[in-house]
Formats: C-alpha cells, sequence, structure tokens
C-alpha cells in the first residue's frame, strides 16, 4: 500500500492524521494568543498586526488554505474513528465502569464539536462581519498609524497608514457580557480539548514513555491553564473595564 | 505460626447475563448465592451456583475458564463494569470473594465487542485474537540447539522489555475495557515482543503492516490513548507498546512506500 493510502486508511494512519493535523492546529492557536495580547498595549500594535496580515496576501491564502485542510482532516478523521468506534461495542455494557481515562479524554467528542461551533461563530464574528455587525471593523472609522509597526525589526505598516480599527471592534465586542461570557467559556472547553490532544499526540507519533508521562502530563497541564488563562484575559479585560477603546485620533495631529 | 484460618462467609445477590447463543435475546438473571467462602475465587463461586442450578433442572452459567491459575488468558467475565473484576493485574481466577461484601450485588457481563461474537452467557469467541497472530507470520532466526541460543546477543533490558510484552495471556481483557472495544494493547504487546528482539528484525516492518491491517479488517475500535487497557490487563502491560506499535507502524508504512521491491518478488516458482 502507499503511503497515503495507509495513513487515509488503517486505523493508525488516522491517528496519525489526527496528531499531526493537531500540532498544526496547536502550532496556530498558540500564535494566534501570541498576536492577539497586542490588544493590551497600545493600538498601533494589534491594528499594524493585522494590516501586516493582511498585506501578506497570497502567503495569507496559503496559511488560511492549510488550516482549513487541517481542520477538515481534523474533522474527517474523528468522525470516521469515532463512527468506527461506536460500531466496535455494538452491544453496551449493563455497567458503565472508568478505571483511569481522564476527564479532558473523555469529553473530546463533546469539547471538539463546542469548539468548532465556536470556530465558526468566530470567524462570522471577526473575520466576515455577520454578527455584531455595526462595531465590525469595516464599519468603524479607520485608525491611522501614530508610529510604524515592525516585524524584525522592519517596519512593515509605516506611520500614518490608515488601517482598520482591529482593536477597537474586539473591544467593542467584548463589552457585551453574553459574547465576552461565550468566549471564556469556548477557549475553557479548547483548553481542556487540548489537554488530553497536546498529551495523546506523543502517544500517537510514539514518542510517549512511561519514563517521561508524568513531566509529559504536567507540561500539558500547565499548557492549557496558561494557554486558557492568556486568551480569557482579553474579554474578561474588556468585562471588568481594565481595557477600553483609545481615546479618538486627535494625537495623530500632533505628528 | 500458623495463620488462623478465616471461616468468614459472605452472601451475595448475581446478576448475570444470560443468552442462550449468539442470535437469542439476552438478558440480565439475579441469583442469589449464599454462604459463600471468602477464600474461594470467583470461578468457584460460579461452580457453587452452577451445581444449585443444575440440582433445580435450570441451565447452568455457561463462562469460559481452564488453568485458573492466571496464565492461560481463558477466563473472562466483566465484573462490575470491570473486566476480571476490582483486583489490580489479575484474572478473574485469581478474583477471590473476599474481594466483595456481604450482601452486594455483583454484576457479571461478557466481554462486550463486535470483534468477540458472543456464543453463550458469558462466553465470547475470541479467535479474531488468532488471525492477528497468523496474520504476524514466522520469524527467520535460526534457533539452533540449546547452547546456540547465547549466539545472539541481545541486551538486558531489550530481554526484559520483550519479556514484559511476551506476558500477554491473550485474554482480551483490553477490549472489553476499551471504550472504542480497541484490540491495539492486545496487538502492540505481541509486535513488540518480537520487535525488540534481534531476531525478530527481519519481519519486523511487514508483521506490524500485517497485524495491524489484520486488527482493522476485524472490526475493533481505534486507540484514544485514555489507558483503559493497561489499567484492566491481568498483567499489567503497559501502553508504552501502543505507543511503540505507532512508531513502527509509521516507520514501517514510510519503508514500505519507498523501499525497492526485487523485479521477480512477485515471480517464484509455483
Amino acid at each position: 500500500m502507499n503511503l497515503a493510502g495507509s495513513l487515509f486508511s488503517s486505523s493508525i494512519g488516522r491517528k496519525i492524521l489526527m496528531a499531526i493535523t493537531g500540532v498544526i492546529l496547536i502550532g496556530f492557536v498558540i500564535g494566534h494568543l501570541i498576536g492577539n495580547l497586542q490588544v493590551f498595549q497600545d493600538p498601533d500594535h494589534l491594528n499594524g498586526y493585522a494590516a501586516f496580515l493582511h498585506h501578506l496576501g497570497p502567503l495569507l491564502w496559503i496559511a488560511r488554505i492549510g488550516l482549513l485542510v487541517a481542520v477538515v482532516i481534523h474533522i474527517w478523521a474523528a468522525t470516521v474513528l469515532t463512527l468506527e468506534n461506536h460500531a466496535a461495542r455494538d452491544v453496551k455494557y449493563g455497567v458503565k465502569h472508568t478505571i483511569q481515562a481522564t476527564l479532558s479524554s473523555r469529553l473530546m467528542r463533546w469539547t471538539g464539536v463546542v469548539v468548532l461551533a465556536f470556530l465558526l461563530y468566530h470567524l462570522a464574528h471577526f473575520t466576515l462581519g455577520k454578527v455584531q455587525v455595526s462595531t465590525f471593523k469595516e464599519n468603524l472609522p479607520p485608525y491611522t498609524m501614530m508610529g510604524d509597526y515592525r516585524v524584525a525589526g522592519f517596519p512593515v505598516v509605516k506611520a500614518g497608514a490608515e488601517v482598520l480599527d482591529v482593536r477597537s471592534m474586539v473591544i467593542l465586542g467584548f463589552q457585551q457580557p453574553i459574547v465576552a461570557l461565550f468566549y471564556i467559556v469556548a477557549v475553557g472547553l479548547l483548553s481542556l480539548h487540548l489537554l488530553h490532544g497536546f498529551d495523546s499526540l506523543f502517544q500517537t507519533l510514539g514518542w510517549r514513555s512511561e519514563k517521561w508521562a508524568g513531566a509529559l502530563r504536567k507540561i500539558s497541564i500547565v499548557f492549557c491553564a496558561a494557554y486558557f488563562f492568556l486568551n480569557a484575559t482579553i474579554p474578561a479585560s474588556v468585562l471588568l473595564g481594565r481595557l477600553k477603546v483609545a481615546e479618538p485620533v486627535h494625537v495623530a495631529a500632533q505628528r | 505460626m500458623v495463620a488462623e484460618k478465616s471461616s468468614k462467609t459472605l452472601s451475595v445477590t448475581l446478576r448475570v447475563w444470560r443468552q442462550a447463543g449468539p442470535d437469542a435475546p439476552g438478558k440480565f438473571v439475579d441469583y442469589a448465592a449464599a454462604n459463600l467462602s471468602t477464600d474461594m475465587s470467583f470461578l468457584e463461586m460460579l461452580d457453587v451456583v452452577n451445581d444449585e442450578l443444575t440440582v433445580k433442572g435450570e441451565e447452568p452459567i455457561a463462562f469460559a475458564h481452564d488453568c485458573r491459575e492466571g496464565i492461560c488468558g481463558t477466563c473472562s467475565c466483566t465484573i462490575n463494569g470491570k473486566p476480571h473484576g476490582p483486583g489490580h493485574g489479575i484474572a478473574t481466577c485469581q478474583t477471590y470473594m473476599r474481594s466483595f461484601r456481604d450482601g452486594d450485588t455483583i454484576v457479571v457481563e461478557p466481554f462486550r465487542a463486535r470483534a468477540f461474537p458472543l456464543v453463550k452467557d458469558l462466553v465470547v469467541d475470541r479467535s479474531a485474537f488468532d488471525r492477528i497472530i497468523q496474520a504476524g507470520g514466522f520469524i527467520t532466526a535460526r534457533t539452533g540447539s540449546a547452547p546456540d541460543a547465547n549466539s545472539t546477543p541481545v541486551p538486558k533490558t531489550d530481554a526484559d522489555l520483550a519479556m514484559d510484552a511476551a506476558a500477554c495471556i491473550g485474554c482480551g481483557a483490553c477490549v472489553a475495557a476499551c471504550k472504542n472495544a480497541s484490540a491495539m494493547l492486545f496487538v502492540s504487546a505481541k509486535v513488540s515482543q518480537l520487535g525488540l528482539l534481534p531476531q525478530g528484525q527481519p519481519e519486523r516492518d511487514q508483521r506490524v503492516l500485517a497485524m495491524v491491517g489484520t486488527m482493522d479488517t476485524l472490526g475493533f475500535g481505534n486507540c484514544t490513548n485514555q489507558y483503559e487497557c493497561s489499567a484492566a490487563c491481568p498483567k499489567t502491560i503497559s501502553h508504552d507498546f501502543i505507543a511503540r506499535m505507532n512508531r513502527d507502524y509509521l516507520k514501517a508504512s514510510v519503508r514500505a512506500a519507498f523501499k525497492p521491491v526485487s523485479a521477480s518478488a512477485s515471480g517464484g516458482a509455483g
């Protein structure tokens, strides 16, 4: 059998696809979080960063398509494997008993479905502008960059450039408590999903062993706790009034 | 000093899955089992209950058993939802009635998996495991005579690890305990047992590909890395072997995809 055949049609192959796409998606959510944390800096940062990403052009689309393929493969493999798993135990036990399976591992399918629903909402919210239309970035007054936005020392978005006011969109969006709370809950469930997923991918790729399994588990817990806490600070700070929309840009005239 | 003999007894209610045949409808039936010695094994307790059923003219409970000392892998039974009962690292035959309390209701079910079709009551057909073993094929190692065994050096750590894998008695508790009825622990133990030893190297790739391929066709589920299998295993075989098999399978698949094959490989005599 060829390599693609054994990856897509065998049980272990599909598990490996789950793990590899999982690694890609974990890499993405970490990068996404680091980018988003710029919301706590002056508006030049998040807005410059967003403008920079949009100026990437074809590279942005390569990344988007790559992520879409990863998400589709991840969900396809999960669905196929789950259906097979249900079929493999056609008669259920009268007494359900769990010896040591963790809560996060037993909730994977549910957390996965909620994360997918959240992903769709999140895209509709901040990428497509289908919800909270009045505060969508394209409907807000443009933001004028006060300084250069630099990536690796290179100025990629110049001072004075008019860019979309992403930072205000995010903050105004989270000022609606139900939206902010939904984001916090969804990110919590994503962290729970990652708790099993991160630990589990090492087993699937054959790198885990009893010798360092305890350390790996601790790394997973610290990673997921940090991921949740840092993500939740954004909507939580808006809800608590610690993160506000910047003053109108009359300062730009000073330059 | 001789320990005082414990002459304690207990009475329990057994809730047993009764099913006359593969296609007959099954149901739980309650049986009172009274005045049992705490020193009885679980299987001896079933023997006593069956004696009473036979005297009453009822059909005795069919259950699988053979050596009754934890080495053959014949006994099965899921006791209160856990394969081989409440103990750790023991088979049903090594589970004693002292593990239960007077007045307990004990639910006894067969191992549940589509790949293990039910034969009768608590007996399931585990020959799917035999088909996986057969798919593993032969090894080309020359064994020679007894002194030649030492002519192939095996590092002690590898030999110990291979022995851990070889401790698998093929009982099927891993499949029964797995939330997905996956056979990964069993197959990984069998793959690793030979894969760890120098004698197992020539067929290592072909073995893992064939055994996993056969496993996939038999209707077992897939591993979700919850490790219920190793926790239920009467031989406490580690799920490290599953990680090892995953790695072996990936390497073998890559090699199978790129390794050149002799033009005459598909020919030969006959």
